[in-house]
């Protein structure tokens, strides 16, 4: 690896700043109409939807006068056009202007929502893949045995049962009977006026101020929607791995490598695993922005404040700062994570680099 | 060579239950601290604590105890009122005049005294502002123009209060108990505002502290409001400061939790006091336990099926009366909504003056076949209705949905989201809608003026009532229900609604089905915990801990 990798960057080195800038370039559009797309896509749904916004800022009790004086006041008299180019230039200076439901400004409601998010998705998705890629291993190797068979039962019912029967399950056996974990929300209300989170992240926070008590709290709030949404992307990753490592252990490098008399630890952990583990980055990788969106019913069944909630919440009552926001994040995401796999895919494998 | 592989398992496997296991060592059974109560509830519905804006049920709660106002509802005879910040009143003989004495020595939270410069600047500040509730202060006569001559302090301990009509001393008193009448600190409010540029619409030249108070505070109730973030927490502090008796508790939180089943679960374990949005067959469980207690009240919602008289059928005198024979009452009320409301077929909810406690229809499929035969629909007709997804009203739906198949009637249930179905109403784009009403205000004319009450039926018409958005062209009624206002004999006056009540049983578009109970669980050693007639007399006040 070693190797080959000083001399990739030798290579790359004296080959062509031109055709660097020229993928920037290419980057940069793929970004930019990405994320036109998504304006028009979120103004059009915006407006399709039969709510009228001004409900979401009045209520339904509001008198006329005040509904009429609010309608002007948000701009939903101009034409659509204008009102498209106003939502363009807001976006693109970076005001996503206040949510009316939360009264704050939409960064600030983001700021606060998807830490908490984040902090799940990538709890959940460490879960799903520390489990699911051995699992897949097992059932790929031993493919047709009595494990093999019990893998494929675990990524059936994995994906085929709703998330929130499951998860309200969970809470009744873990929580309620077993008290196991905590119950609903991020944390338990006692910490909750002594603990100042910093980054959002509380796990993180915790051990930064080394608040063992308070880290104790939060993992026992975090683990049992962690685990459901790991267990979700496990059923995922376990099915991928195995076809994967199905693909790669009836290639001839295989053989190559028994003759020579390696280990089979070796041959699967080591040069099967490593193939299969290019497709495999995309693949967790894609489950885990999926996670980031959001999880709405997980979100709403352990009461926990994150950006799936407040999407979807923002969306049903037509509050369309809010969803701009949301969506420009979650697009930002996308990408970034699809630019953080196409990195990974060059370090994992060698022949992206030398094309 | 499986070996190391399953070595490996093994290693997981061990893991996985040597967490397990240390996750057992954790208390068993959690509980709250004692000076805090903790209730579940869903607060979604906040979009600001300014008692000038904010109009929803949750902040109505929330306001109810953190405020003061002149006077408030007499809980226990809730056709009368009581003083709050005000000592005493009195009206002139031409029911124009109302003179309020301040009790003395009275305080905000933040130390500031109690004047009545306080109150006639928060009446002042409600009107200029004319946000949602502001109506009910202007439909007194107030302006923008005159709000300072008409409600102005004669001296620091009396507040005059002048209407522009000779209405009936309940209905202007009912009307202040509302939280728009909330009297705020001037002086810290006035440390707080934000320049604004005048507008046409909007004339004056500061926000009057309504950005700062949407998730500001500035009362003088038993509890100040230390914090709120939106579909997360509030949290109230006892007001050491308060007049009154003080709160038995230092904190209390209501955690955002919008799931039924979650809350009953967070009663249980004991993570939470009290759980505020039960449905039935939780509320059903929680009564069982031995380690937690139930309480109810009776709110004042009614839900109601409504028939658009755009609809030709529906139009039909014949057709709505058929209508109300076609719900099954008592099927209803013993299932789908056990425990959290009781059949109720007049407009006025229970407690409110004039109320009627008359449920005269029952399903009865042959009468009503016979009123549809009347009228030219015997063989039925096609009818739809949009229906807001959620309980209990999609399961109301549908049991109408089955008892008017028996008439010959078709229901299409058309299911949307809550915001969806109401703009379609709003619209009177709809054949039926099911939906509810809750009074803007504890007096009658809460809910006469919206269902008996509809000057302008026309397209265009400003006032957008039930009956308005039913169709339901009704002149003669209208007078009635403005008449009323004006009659200053409370008993007369009550009669009035009584008859209005009646004629709105017999004749009207409206299906009413039940009045609204609102219940709660809580914990066994949660002591003093009583709703309230109204969302903004649910009282924390008085609520202790063992």
């Amino acid at each position: 690896m070693s190797m080959s990798a000083t001399g990739t960057v030798d290579g790359r080195k004296r080959a062509r700043p031109g055709k660097i800038v020229a993928a920037v370039l290419r980057f940069l559009v793929v970004v930019v109409t990405t994320y036109l797309g998504l304006l028009a896509v979120t103004f059009f749904i915006g407006r399709v939807i039969p709510i009228d916004p001004v409900l979401a800022v009045l209520g339904d009790r509001a008198p006329t006068h005040v509904v009429e004086r609010t309608r002007e006041a948000m701009g939903l008299n101009l034409p659509l056009y204008q009102q498209f180019f106003i939502y363009v230039r807001q976006a693109l200076t970076g005001d996503f202007g206040v949510s009316v439901l939360t009264t704050n400004p939409v960064m600030t409601d983001i700021r606060r929502v998807f830490p908490a998010t984040m902090e799940l998705a990538t709890l959940g998705t460490l879960i799903g893949a520390l489990f699911g890629v051995p699992l897949g291993v097992l059932a790929a190797v031993k493919r047709g045995s009595i494990a093999d068979q019990i893998v494929r039962v675990i990524g059936l019912v994995g994906y085929s049962v709703p998330i929130f029967w499951l998860a309200l399950l969970s809470l009744l056996v873990f929580y309620a009977r077993l008290k196991w974990v905590a119950y609903p929300g991020r944390i338990d209300i006692v910490f909750e006026y002594t603990f100042t989170p910093i980054t959002g992240f509380y796990l993180f926070d915790a051990l930064w101020q080394r608040q063992w008590d308070v880290l104790w709290d939060v993992f026992r709030h975090i683990i049992l929607p962690a685990s459901l949404l790991g267990y979700f992307s496990l059923a995922y990753i376990s099915r991928m791995t195995r076809s994967f490592m199905l693909n790669e252990l009836q290639q001839e490098y295989i053989v190559a490598a028994r003759a020579k008399g390696l280990s089979e630890t070796r041959i699967i952990w080591g040069h099967a695993l490593r193939n299969a583990a290019v497709p495999l980055v995309t693949v967790i990788a894609l489950s885990y922005a999926g996670l980031l969106e959001g999880s709405v019913l997980t979100e709403t069944v352990f009461a926990w404040p994150g950006l799936g909630l407040y999407i979807t919440n923002s969306l049903q009552n037509a509050d369309m700062n809010a969803v701009l926001g949301g969506t420009i994040i979650i697009g930002s995401v996308f990408i970034g994570i699809n630019l953080l796999s196409d990195l990974l895919y060059r370090t994992l494998d060698p022949r992206t680099r030398q094309r | 060579m499986m070996h190391k592989l399953n070595g490996r398992l093994r290693l997981l496997t061990a893991s996985a239950a040597l967490a397990m296991v240390m996750a057992t060592t954790a208390p068993a059974f959690a509980e709250t601290p004692k000076d805090t109560l903790v209730e579940a509830f869903a607060i979604d519905d906040v979009i600001t604590m300014d008692p000038g804006e904010a109009f929803e049920l949750t902040a109505a709660e929330i306001t109810g105890n953190t405020y003061s106002m002149l006077v408030r509802l007499d809980i226990n005879d809730t056709t009368k009122v009581v003083g709050d910040l005000a000592e005493s009143w009195t009206v002139s003989d031409d029911g124009l005049t109302y003179t309020f004495k301040l009790k003395p020595d009275l305080k905000f939270a933040s130390g500031n005294p109690v004047t009545a410069e306080d109150v006639a600047w928060s009446f002042e500040r409600a009107v200029k502002l004319d946000k949602s509730p502001a109506f009910i202060l202007t439909q007194f006569g107030l302006t923008g123009d005159n709000v300072t001559e008409k409600a102005k302090a004669a001296d620091a301990q009396t507040f005059v209060f002048t209407v522009d009509q000779p209405y009936a001393p309940s209905f202007v008193l009912n009307c202040l108990t509302a939280t728009v009448g909330a009297v705020l600190d001037k002086k810290l409010v006035l440390e707080n505002v934000k320049p604004v540029t005048p507008t046409d619409e909007y004339k004056y030249d500061n926000d009057f502290g309504n950005e700062w108070l949407k998730t500001g505070y500035a009362g003088s109730g038993p509890f100040k409001l230390r914090e709120w973030r939106a579909n997360e927490v509030i949290v109230l502090e006892r007001n050491d400061n308060f007049y009154g008796e003080q709160a038995k508790l230092a904190r209390v939180i209501y955690r955002h939790m919008k799931e039924s089943s979650g809350q009953r679960l967070a009663l249980e374990a004991g993570d939470i006091d009290v759980a505020r949005n039960l449905e039935p067959g939780d509320y059903d469980a929680v009564s069982k336990n031995a380690d937690l207690a139930t309480t109810n009240a009776p709110k004042g919602t009614v839900y109601y099926i409504s028939l658009n008289q755009k609809n030709a059928n529906l139009a039909k005198p014949e057709v709505r009366e058929a209508f109300k024979y076609l719900v099954d009452y008592d099927a209803i009320g013993s299932t789908l909504i056990k425990g959290i409301g009781e059949v109720h077929q007049s407009f006025l909810p229970k407690g409110v003056l004039g109320a009627l406690d008359e449920n005269p229809y029952k399903l009865d499929v042959a009468k009503a076949k016979e009123l549809l035969a009347k009228a030219g629909l015997a063989d039925g007709f096609t009818v739809t209705m949009d229906v807001r997804n959620g309980q209990p009203v999609t399961g109301i739906a549908e049991s109408f949905q089955q008892t008017l198949g028996q008439a010959g009637v078709k229901l299409e249930i058309i299911p949307g989201d809550g915001k969806q179905t109401l703009t379609k109403y709003r619209a009177r784009n709809h054949d039926m809608y099911i939906g509810q009403w809750g009074m803007d205000y504890f007096d009658p004319n809460s809910n006469a003026e919206t269902f008996t009450s509809n000057p302008d039926n026309s397209d265009e018409g400003k006032n957008k009532t039930l009956a308005w958005r039913n169709a339901w062209d009704v002149p003669e009624l209208t007078k009635k229900t403005k008449d009323a206002l004006l009659e200053r004999d409370s008993a007369k006056r009550a009669e009035t609604y009584k008859e209005l009540q009646k004629t709105v049983l017999g004749e009207s578009p409206f299906v009413i089905i039940f009045q609204q109970t609102e219940v709660a669980g809580y914990r066994g050693n949660v002591k003093g915990l009583k709703l309230g007639p109204s969302f903004d007399t649910n009282f924390v006040a008085g609520i202790t801990k063992e």
